[in-house]
């Protein structure tokens, strides 16, 4: 996979959606993207370009809360990040269960940590506690004082 | 009413790494639904590195598994050096790649043990562990330790193996070889464990893509995806070594993944030692003076798959934020594929089919009957169950 034609070719389907490209190195590469497209995006790199969904890291940081989702171009060793930021008030964003199973835990995780809602996913009970954390409490949040 | 009843596996036991409660809904034999709970032993490791210095978190990350120990640190290693370019010295790439793979060698063996165990071959167990013992002495004689071995750190890896020692481990390497000849023909041509495994728990290529499976799970249903070959990291693209891949994706297949790739961990083990004989001495690290400010996607195959480490910093001494996510995470996920529609005495083998840290796990396995809360089975009388199958096949078969 050539990075050029490959971030100029996701650049002219995504046009103003698309926010940043970050070339980390010539393996790594982050797409930053308006969150409404997220899905989108998703299903051109599973279906299209083949690529492995790895797993999503979710952040909260001073910007609010940023998830990147990261997937895995097997066939050139490529990891490539879709990034999206969300505001410190209700973040959401559209779940990506709709396109593979496997990213049904880790939203679920996410929702607990972090408290962000994935929007359309169909099963979102606490994965790691039994559901007994009182209102509120998101340890992985920056704020959170155990 | 519904005739279904619940089945009970786990939570957990305090032996038991990754404490897991898996319910099996049953309509008599049959497994008609698989529910889980996990988070029973959550140590909160990401939010602890973030707390740690870079160098106190290869320590931390090191005990996320007992029995992949290295992986970790592999997949934090190779993050870290991402963020800051680091290029380490030829003599601790081989030595990564030598800890790597005799990592995977004993994982594999303790899986093989722990599959006849539950098909209640229990001297293909006894085998298995015997010729395990041996590679965790190697591991001794290498760093001190039979397991956490401490051997990773940022720059390259901590204690270099001397060439004296070199002859030993050709020696146990030549002698494991044979074992494995001996496990293999014992495990491929048994009749009775090809009517145990084959067509039994299958997962195919499609149900390994939606639920981005990896490792072995995923390389027994055709998917050739391997982090050592697909992004080569420590001295894997510098030794001759094959993805071992089978399109079967059941539990025999993935039996026969493993065996297989154990020759190929061997053969890498013995051409870095070789190449090593020709690099200096001592030149084992690089010195590493700061980290700088930036994200980091460090990847690493681990016995059981891909162990991924996402870590961000911010030019100081520690983490600003480290995920990581263990290739059981995805696997285990896949039961919902591999164990619906199997009886109850295929489900302990199905279960057991992608490695996940289970050994202890069925300890704790107890049967109720859902409606009246009468129990049913006991974890070792689901094992036995297992057994009794494998025992009547003999007689039909024998």
């Amino acid at each position: 996979m050539e990075n050029k034609q490959f971030i100029e070719e996701i650049k002219s389907r995504f046009t103003d959606k698309i926010v940043e490209v970050t070339e980390h190195n010539p393996l790594r590469i982050t797409f930053t993207i308006d969150p409404a497209s997220l899905t989108g995006l998703a299903e051109v790199f599973l279906s299209e370009k083949d690529f492995r969904f790895i797993i999503a890291s979710g952040l909260h940081t001073k910007k609010g809360f940023e998830i990147l989702y990261h997937f895995s171009n097997d066939k050139d060793g490529h990891v490539i990040n879709v990034h999206v930021v969300l505001p410190h008030e209700k973040p959401a964003v559209d779940s990506l269960t709709k396109l593979l199973s496997g990213a049904e835990w880790i939203e679920r995780e996410m929702h607990e940590l972090l408290g962000i809602e994935f929007k359309g996913h169909p099963n979102m009970v606490p994965l790691i506690s039994e559901g007994n954390w009182p209102e509120g409490t998101y340890p992985y949040r920056k704020d959170f004082k155990s | 009413m519904s005739k279904q009843k619940i089945i009970p596996i786990g939570p957990y036991h305090p032996l038991q790494e990754e404490p897991e409660y898996f319910k099996l809904y049953c309509e008599g034999e049959n497994v008609v639904d698989v529910e889980w709970e996990t988070g029973y032993n959550h140590r909160g490791i990401e939010k602890l590195a973030e707390e740690k210095t870079f160098e106190q978190v290869f320590f931390l990350v090191e005990r996320i598994c007992g029995i992949c120990s290295t992986s970790h640190p592999f997949a934090f290693a190779n993050s870290i050096e991402e963020i800051g370019g680091i290029e380490i010295p030829y003599r601790a790439k081989y030595i990564r790649s030598i800890i790597g793979e005799l990592e995977r060698l004993h994982s594999h063996l303790l899986w093989v043990g722990l599959a006849g165990h539950f098909l209640g071959y229990d001297t293909v167990f006894m085998w298995a562990w015997k010729y395990r013992e041996p590679v965790l002495d190697l591991f001794e004689i290498i760093s001190g330790n039979r397991n956490s071995y401490a051997m990773f750190k940022i720059g390259g890896v901590r204690r270099d193996i001397e060439q004296a020692k070199f002859a030993k481990i050709r020696q146990e390497l030549d002698i494991l070889k044979k074992k494995t000849d001996l496990l293999t023909g014992a495990v491929m041509d048994d009749p009775v464990i090809h009517a145990r495994t084959k067509n039994v728990g299958v997962m195919t290529r499609e149900d390994i893509i939606d639920y981005a499976a990896v490792g072995p799970t995923a390389r027994a249903s055709g998917v050739a995806i391997d982090v050592r070959k697909d992004d080569p990291y420590a001295a894997y693209d510098m030794v001759d070594w094959n993805v071992i891949t089978s399109p079967e994706g059941d539990v025999f297949a993935k039996a026969k993944v493993r065996l297989l790739e154990m020759y190929e961990s061997i053969k890498i083990i013995e051409q870095s030692l070789t190449k090593m004989e020709k690099l200096p001495e001592g030149e084992i690290a690089t010195k590493v003076w700061e980290i700088p400010e930036g994200i980091g996607m460090g990847h690493a195959e681990a016995p059981r798959g891909e162990v991924f480490h996402f870590v961000k910093t911010d030019g100081s001494n520690s983490p600003v934020r480290h995920k990581i996510r263990a290739p059981s995470y995805v696997n285990i996920a896949t039961f919902k594929k591999s164990c619906v529609g199997q009886t109850i005495s295929d489900a302990a083998i199905s279960l057991a089919a992608v490695d996940p840290c289970y050994c202890c796990t069925e300890r704790m396995a107890v049967a109720y009957d859902s409606n009246t809360g009468k129990r049913i089975l006991s974890g070792d009388e689901l094992i036995k169950h297992s057994q009794a199958k494998t025992r009547e096949l003999k007689k039909q078969m024998l």
